[in-house]
Formats: C-alpha cells, structure tokens, sequence
C-alpha cells in the first residue's frame, strides 16, 4: 500500500449546467519518503489538486487516501505550504508559528513549544525578524516563516503549493536548498506543485505534469535519475539532467500545442466601420 | 544570541501609546516649520473670513430687523416712539434689542457668561456641601437620605451630562451590535433571518427610537420616582446608533480573507480559537469603521434624544434656551452648537486614532 494515494479522482465546481469539471481521472501513488513535483500550467487545477490532498476539499468522486485511511478532513500530519504565504498579518513571526505549534502539541508546556518556535525560526534563519510582523518582511522571508511554520508542526508529509512561485530567482534558490536540506534531514514524504520543471528536477525523485484544464489529469510520470545531493551547476552538464528535461518540456509542449487546436473556435467579427464625427 | 519570542500582542504596557508619541514628537526640519506654518496660516485665514462673513451677515439681519422694529413704531404709534426705539435700540439697551443671529463677539461674550456662571454654581454647590455637611451627617446616622445640592446645571454639567450619555448609549451599542454582528456574520442563515429586522429598523428616526424606549422603561420604573431621563436617553442613543456597528461587525465576520481561512483549517483551530485568534482580528478594522460611524450617530442624535427625554444636557439646553427667548439665548444656542460640533469632531479624533492602532493593510500577510 502507498502512503498516499489518489483513485479516480475528479472534481467539478458548480452544478447542472454550470459544472466545470476542474480535474478529471487522476491516479497517483506516492512512496513514504519520495519527494514528488506535479508541474503543469497556471490555471490548470494545480491548487485544487492540493486542496483535496491536505484535506480542504472533497473530491466529487474517487477517493484519497492516506496511509490507507481516506482524507475526510485536514490534519496536523500533512503539513501545508501555501502558495501566498498566508501569514497572519496582526501576529509576528513568533506568534504565526507558534499559533501552529500550539495547536498541533496541545499538552506540551509553553516554554517548550518557545524553545519548538525558536528553532524553527532559526532553522529558516529568521532569528533576528521573530518579533516582526509580516509587512516588515520581505517576499522570501515571508515564505520562510511560511516554512517554518508549516514544519515545526512535524507533519510526516510536506505538500506545498508553488512555494516559491512569487519569489526572485535568487531567494527562490537559497530556498529550494533550504527545503531540500529539511527533507533530507528526516526523510518526510514531500509533495511539490510547481510551473518550473528546473525546480522540479533539481527538487523531485518523480515528476508527474498535470495536463491543462478543465478536465485536468496527470500525464505520464518521469523519474529523475540523478544523485543526491544535486549540484546545480553540475546539473546542467548532466546528459540525464538534459535527457529528462528536454522530454517533459516537449510533452509539456504537445499538450499545450494540442489543446490550442483543440479549443479552436470560430468568431463572428462585427462589422464596424469608421465613423465621422466631424460632419 | 537568544531572542524572546513575544505572545502577547505588545509587550510595553503603554506600548499602543506608541503611534500618538511619535505622532506628537516634533521632528523638526526647515521645510516642515514652513509647511506647518503654511498650514496653520490657511486655517487661520479661514477662520478668521468664516468669522468675518458671519459678522457681516449677523450685522445685515440685525440692521433689517432694527429698521422694521422703528418703522413699525412709526406706522403704529407715531414719530415720537420711532425716535425713541432708534434711541433704545442705539443705546444697547437690552430690552428692545432686535432678537436675530446673534454676532460672534456676542457669542463669545455669552461663553464667557457661561463660564462665570459655571463658577458661581460651583462655588454655591462647594458652600452648600460645607453646610450641610453636618446635618448630612446626622440625617444619615437617623437613617435618613442626605439632603444633596438640587440647584440648577451649570453649563459644564450640562455638557458632562451629554459626554456620559453618548459614551453610555455608545458602550450599549458595542455590547450589543458587535457580539450579535460576529454571530450573523458567522452564520449564512442567520443572516437571512436577521436581515429584514436590521432593514427595518435601521431606517427608524430617533424621535420613534425615543418612544418606544419610553414606553418600555416607562413601564419598568412604574413606582419608582427616581429620575430615569438618562436611562432612557442613553438607550435610546444606542439603539438608534448601533446599526452601522452590528451590520459592519457582520460584514467583517462573513467577508475574512479565505486565506485566512483555510491556515485556520489547516491548524484544525477550534471553533473558539478560529473566532477568537483568526476571524475577529480580521475584521477589527472593519468593526471599528462600523464603531466609528456608531460614535458620531450617537453624538448627532444625541441632542433631539436629550430634548424629548428631558434629560439635563445640551440637547434639553438648547431647547429650554430656544422657548425661553431671553436677549442673549441665541448666543447661548450658538454656543452650545459649537460646543457639540467641537467634542463630536474630538471624539470623532480618538476613534480614528483607535482604528489607525488596530487596523492592518489587508496585504500585509501575502
């Protein structure tokens, strides 16, 4: 049995005639430990794919299941990074994790979880901004908090929704490692949505792209044979690195080109002509 | 290096003093004592042309008022008395003053008389206290009620009164339009059920407020002779006041961020902590704009409320100044409109500075 499991899935929005089946068939299985990035196009069903995986929403048919039980609701065990950050702007960086903590170790004393927020803060080197409120931080920072508090819950499984998605090209790669490091660290089962394939093969074991929707469903899976710990200058000599990234691109490619012609449809121009006004 | 982590929302106890420090230290540079002396100058010019303009238009309705008095004698009783009211009327005298707009040096003139009467009552008030103050003690070993000064309100009792009345009927308003409004913002259907109820009775005019909180405290103080104009006064502030709070509260609770929302799910926050820790501080900001309208409601309403309550304070002031016509009640009456106009901007100064202190830019956590 895998540790998390998708089965047919689907899931519409709206009813009657207004449904819009957002994703459609999915099927994936992820190994305890496994990091995974599900890569696909802004608008194609990537957050809601997330959604029904960390438990906020409920599939309209098929199931999910975790470690073999069905996810009918969130849980501290599958901690979430959200897309934009989602700090409470009204607490500091201390008090939004340790909002987290307090809820996810009810019996543990106060000094302890202090000690739980202080290493977490440290670990994403925020140490110095713990008594600053969000505004104060910038971009990065803010997604570190973001981090910290979704890891000093100690969930088993990381799911995070294109983490790093509004963040620099710089700080985005201080993060990844960052991330990676963590992972590395305790083994956690991670899942990765992200619209980057180069962050998906530095990051993933597997990668899985998910097709543009509506009626979104993943394509076919592609693993990533390269050692750990990935080096990112090394990468882009690696043949495998290449091989790889050439042939999700052009999958990715195909069904873009596929679904233009797909969704052609013919307009019926109006017919204006220039009027004058000066008569 | 060990850092504190602060759980408390400040850690200062006077830290939300802070803003208002800042705010009132002087940070001074060339340009900003021009600019603040710029400033300062347009608003004095102002003041000084409304003063000016009210002057003139003052002394135009005094002068039309004054010609008609003196051709009225003429037509009704002859020369002679037409001589002598253009005489009375010059001589200052205040008997045959024309009764009209009353001029800002008359206005300031009555302040001032106001004020000097505010003393006089103290003074009276402190003498009665000292004399009574023995039999007081012996009524009240027999048993008896002391007897307490029962003199007229001076003119900053007057205004006190009114202060407490709309801090009372404003507190009334909080306690029951923000618990209510989280409750009808949590709940979809409730808001349904609420809605025609705030629809109807929002519109409702003070003086309907008034009545029928009369007729219900009327009722429950039946054989009771103390005096319950401030209660009913107050209340009827609150309620007429209290809309703008509870549908704002509403809209507040029903419209926080999803964001927000779904880090409450995530954490599994309990129903109580997901209230308390993540809706109610997203919709402070919201609240208090409601709170705000709900301070300034009350203080408008206030005066039509205190007047139909015969509750002593300025609303009751104006009035009894307004029937009494004495020659200097319209100055009185003036006075007592800038009185209001300047505590209801003062109040109106503190909420926003209140609101500024708890408000957040709705960004700030993406």
């Amino acid at each position: 049995m895998a540790y998390l499991e998708l089965n047919n899935i689907n899931k519409t929005y709206g009813e009657g005639e207004n449904a819009t089946e957002v994703l459609s068939d999915i099927n994936l299985s992820i190994e305890e430990g496994e990091f995974v990035a599900i890569v696909g196009f802004t608008g194609s069903g990537k957050t809601t794919l997330v959604n029904l995986i960390n438990g906020l929403l409920k599939p309209s048919s098929g199931e999910v299941l975790f470690k073999g039980e069905p996810v009918v609701d969130t849980s501290h065990e599958r901690g979430v990074i959200f897309q934009n950050y989602s700090l409470l702007p009204w607490l500091t960086v201390g008090q939004n994790v340790y909002m987290a903590v307090k809820e996810a170790f009810p019996k543990e004393s106060k000094s302890t979880l202090q000690q739980r927020v202080r290493d977490y803060v440290d670990m994403v080197s925020l140490t110095p901004a713990i008594n600053k409120r969000p505004k104060e931080l910038s971009g990065g920072m803010r997604q570190r908090v973001a981090v910290a508090r979704a890891l000093a819950m100690n969930p088993e499984m990381i799911i995070m929704d294109e983490p790093l998605g509004a963040l620099d090209a710089l700080t985005r790669g201080n993060l990844q490692d960052e991330i990676l490091n963590i992972w590395s660290k305790d083994k956690r089962t991670a899942l990765l949505i992200t619209n980057d394939v180069d962050e998906g093969i530095y990051m993933a074991d597997r990668i899985i792209p998910l097709k543009p929707g509506p009626n979104a469903t993943l394509g076919p899976e592609f693993k990533i044979d390269i050692e750990r710990p990935r080096d990112k200058t090394a990468l882009n000599d690696n043949p495998n690195y290449k091989k790889t990234r050439n042939a999700i691109i052009e999958y990715l490619m195909d069904i873009g080109e596929s679904r233009k012609s797909v969704s052609q449809e013919e307009f019926v121009l109006p017919e204006i002509a220039p009027k004058s006004f000066v008569a | 290096m060990e850092q504190e982590i602060t759980l408390k929302k400040e850690s200062q106890p006077l830290a939300f003093l802070k803003p208002l420090v800042v705010k009132f230290t002087p940070k001074f540079q060339k340009g900003d004592i021009i600019s603040s002396l710029k400033k300062t100058g347009i608003t004095i010019v102002s003041i000084l042309l409304f003063l000016g303009l009210w002057h003139l238009g003052s002394k135009a309705l005094y002068n039309k008022e004054a010609a008609y008095k003196i051709e009225k004698a003429l037509t009704e009783q002859g020369q002679a008395a037409a001589d002598a009211e253009r005489a009375c009327i010059a001589s200052g005298d205040s008997s045959c003053q024309p009764n009209t707009l009353p001029s800002p040096a008359q206005v300031w003139s009555s302040l001032q008389a106001l004020i000097a009467d505010h003393k006089v009552i103290t003074a009276d008030k402190a003498a009665f206290v000292e004399k009574m103050a023995e039999t007081n003690i012996k009524l009240v070993e027999q048993g008896k009620d002391a007897i307490v000064y029962t003199g007229r309100a001076s003119f900053v009792d007057i205004v006190l009164t009114s202060i407490k009345t709309v801090f009372a009927g404003f507190l009334l308003a909080l306690l029951i339009a923000v618990p209510i409004g989280v409750i009808i913002g949590l709940s979809p259907s409730l808001r349904s059920a609420f809605n025609w109820f705030i629809q109807v009775f929002k519109p409702v005019s003070p003086v309907v407020w008034y009545l029928l909180v009369f007729m219900i405290v009327k009722t429950l103080y039946i054989g009771d002779s103390s005096d319950n104009a401030f209660v009913i006064s107050f209340i009827s502030v609150g309620l007429c006041a209290m809309w703008a709070t509870l549908v704002n509260t509403a809209m507040g609770v029903s419209s926080v961020d999803k964001d927000y929302i779904n880090v409450a799910k995530v954490l599994k926050l309990g129903t109580f902590q997901k209230v308390f820790k993540v809706i109610l501080p997203s919709s402070l900001p919201l609240i208090f704009t409601g709170l705000r309208i709900t301070l300034s409601v009350a203080w408008m309403v206030l005066i039509a409320i205190e007047l139909l309550a015969q509750s002593q304070g300025l609303g009751l002031f104006v009035w009894e100044e307004f029937q009494n016509g004495a020659n200097d009640s319209n100055a009185k009456i003036i006075v007592a409109m800038f009185i209001i106009g300047i505590i209801g901007f003062l109040l109106d100064r503190l909420m926003l500075t209140v609101q500024n202190m708890v408000s957040f830019n709705k960004n700030e956590g993406v």
